[in-house]
């Protein structure tokens, strides 16, 4: 018996064991052949072996980096990439997110079926993020064991149903229906920036109208804008820390500047690793939780990934993410001045969050509302990490975090709740949450029938 | 035949575009040989597929590959359908 006892835990305790059993009950239950479900529990089990291998790529990049960095300005400088703290996250929160994930997916079907905000959250690698994310955030704050899981599943399905539905106004301005709703963690961002643009709504054209390069549009292929800006940021740091430090202890004689070349770009390597890996986890688990809530949500609509929204407007897209990479490196060399933690502009974010901020400030407010509401987002990617940061526990020393706004504003939130009033105080403040959204939603759906 | 869906990230709406095609490629009563798969632009490679989909607002991103599909909205299932639908006849498959 206990040997049994003690497999079992083995296995509850190996994240990539559990997400492939999961995708083999996934498999089975949507009555799949025998070789289906075999080459889908391989890839969802290999997914998994994948993103740790990258999580190691990453590692040996930022570690020195981070090592640099220290060197050339005495401060610890932080590159929010979701990809990168995720991998090394899963190695100690692994099987906790793993089950937050599945749970919380369940859960979001629930809201869906019982209660007004009816969205299916299908932007899987945001849910996976979410649900790593808040296992960490409530690891922090005291919670473990089954109350961890339970109470993570609750607020991840809870978040997969809310923030689409906070984002819906301004969706329904950009794609002139209610068909599909944003499921996209910036959503705070996004619903800033189209606040933003209601201060613009006289005189402002679309930016639709103007005429804007194009040239730039290799800057979307996230392999290369991520090997291009960390370069950058290596090399300046290379150059400040100064080439006898990174010779002697860093590089091992290698030339300083060819080595930052090489770690920024494994850095971008590292990314498209795990990538790659959670590509091969979510392809047999996305589309099960898909078929699953058609069935039994008929009416609801699928929340997608954000770059749904940039064909209704390709300028406010590079508009955007110009405005908000701006804001980032202004943002910047304030915390410098400033002194502590650097957060500096990750291009990633910077892309998605800022070029989706642009879309929404445009459909309220024309281009004044793009260039400013992606500015704020800017600004609010830069400097929001700050407070978050000290909540993270022993993830909040390396030198990469959380990128995404809605991650940002929900950790600064429970993180400190948990702080000042423990359990009783998250759990309160989800349900909380939730009845204020339903109440919300049903207001406003009378105000704007549907 | 193998059609590839590209995205710039090549996870959430190229994968969801991927389910989309699936689905339009059972009523076309598509062969079981005809696959879909997704990807990111940094990935994608001519000889991942015979045809590749994309959203109009990348379509000079993708189009040194070969041969295209470019959806004005990504999200319309009826253009994507149709466009199949035309792809696949053109090709004397369905």
């Amino acid at each position: 018996m206990d040997a049994l006892l003690s497999i079992l835990v083995d296995i509850l305790s190996q994240p990539a064991v559990l997400v492939a059993i999961i995708a083999f009950i996934g498999l089975v239950m949507q009555q799949k052949s025998a070789a289906d479900v075999t080459k889908g529990t391989t890839k969802t089990l290999l997914g998994f072996i994948v993103l740790s291998a990258g999580a190691g790529v990453v590692s040996t990049s930022l570690t020195p980096f981070g090592k640099m960095f220290q060197e050339a300005f005495g401060v610890q400088g932080v590159v929010p990439n979701n990809e990168a703290i995720i991998s090394i996250a899963l190695e100690n929160y692994g099987s906790t997110a793993a089950l937050i994930m599945v749970f919380g997916m369940l859960i979001n079907i629930f809201i869906a079926r019982v209660t007004n905000l009816k969205y299916i959250f299908l932007t899987g690698h945001h849910t996976f993020y979410m649900a790593a994310f808040l296992a960490i955030i409530l690891t922090v704050a005291d919670l473990n064991g089954t109350m961890l899981i339970v109470v993570g599943s609750i607020a991840l399905g809870l978040i997969m149903s809310m923030f689409p539905a906070m984002a819906q106004p301004a969706m329904r301005r950009i794609t002139g229906n209610n068909q599909v709703g944003l499921g996209h963690f910036g959503t705070i961002s996004y619903i800033s920036s189209a606040g933003i643009g209601m201060l613009f709504k006289k005189g402002s054209k679309s930016t639709e109208d103007i005429n804007f390069p194009k040239g730039l549009s290799f800057l979307r292929d996230s392999s290369v804008s991520i090997s291009l800006t960390m370069v950058v940021i290596y090399i300046i740091a290379a150059l400040f820390a100064g080439h006898t430090f990174v010779e002697e202890n860093l590089s091992g004689g290698t030339n300083y500047i060819v080595y930052s070349l090489i770690q920024g770009v494994t850095f971008a390597a590292g990314v498209f690793i795990i990538l790659s890996g959670v590509r091969l986890i979510l392809a047999e688990i996305v589309p099960a939780f898909k078929g699953i809530s058609e069935r039994l949500v008929p009416n609801s609509s699928p929340a997608l990934d954000c770059p749904i929204v940039f064909p209704y407007a390709p300028n406010a897209v590079l508009i955007g993410f110009f405005s908000s990479f701006i804001a980032g490196v202004i943002g910047m060399f304030v915390l410098f001045i400033t002194g502590g933690v650097v957060i500096l502009p990750g291009v990633v974010p910077h892309f998605f969050l800022g070029a989706t901020s642009g879309v929404f400030g445009n459909a309220t407010g024309g281009v004044k509302g793009a260039v400013f509401g992606s500015f704020v987002n800017g600004i609010i990617i830069t400097f929001l990490p700050i407070l978050f940061l000290p909540l993270l526990g022993d993830l909040g020393n390396a030198a990469t975090t959380f990128s995404d706004t809605d991650f940002l504003v929900v950790g600064i939130v429970l993180g400190n709740i948990g702080k000042f009033l423990g359990q009783f105080g998250i759990i309160l403040t989800i349900v909380a949450a939730g009845v204020i959204a339903i109440l919300v939603k049903a207001k406003v759906g009378k105000r704007q029938p549907e | 035949m193998k059609f590839l869906v590209v995205c710039g990230h090549g996870l959430g709406s190229s994968f969801m575009v991927e389910m989309n095609a699936e689905q339009a490629l059972k009523e076309l009563g598509a062969p079981d040989n005809v696959e879909v798969d997704h990807s990111d632009l940094g990935s994608a490679a001519s000889d991942m597929a015979d045809i590749f989909i994309t959203g109009k607002d990348l379509e000079d991103n993708v189009a040194s590959l070969g041969e295209l599909i470019v959806l004005s909205n990504i999200l319309d299932k009826d253009e994507l359908k149709g466009k199949l639908k035309a792809k696949l006849e053109e090709k004397n498959i369905i």
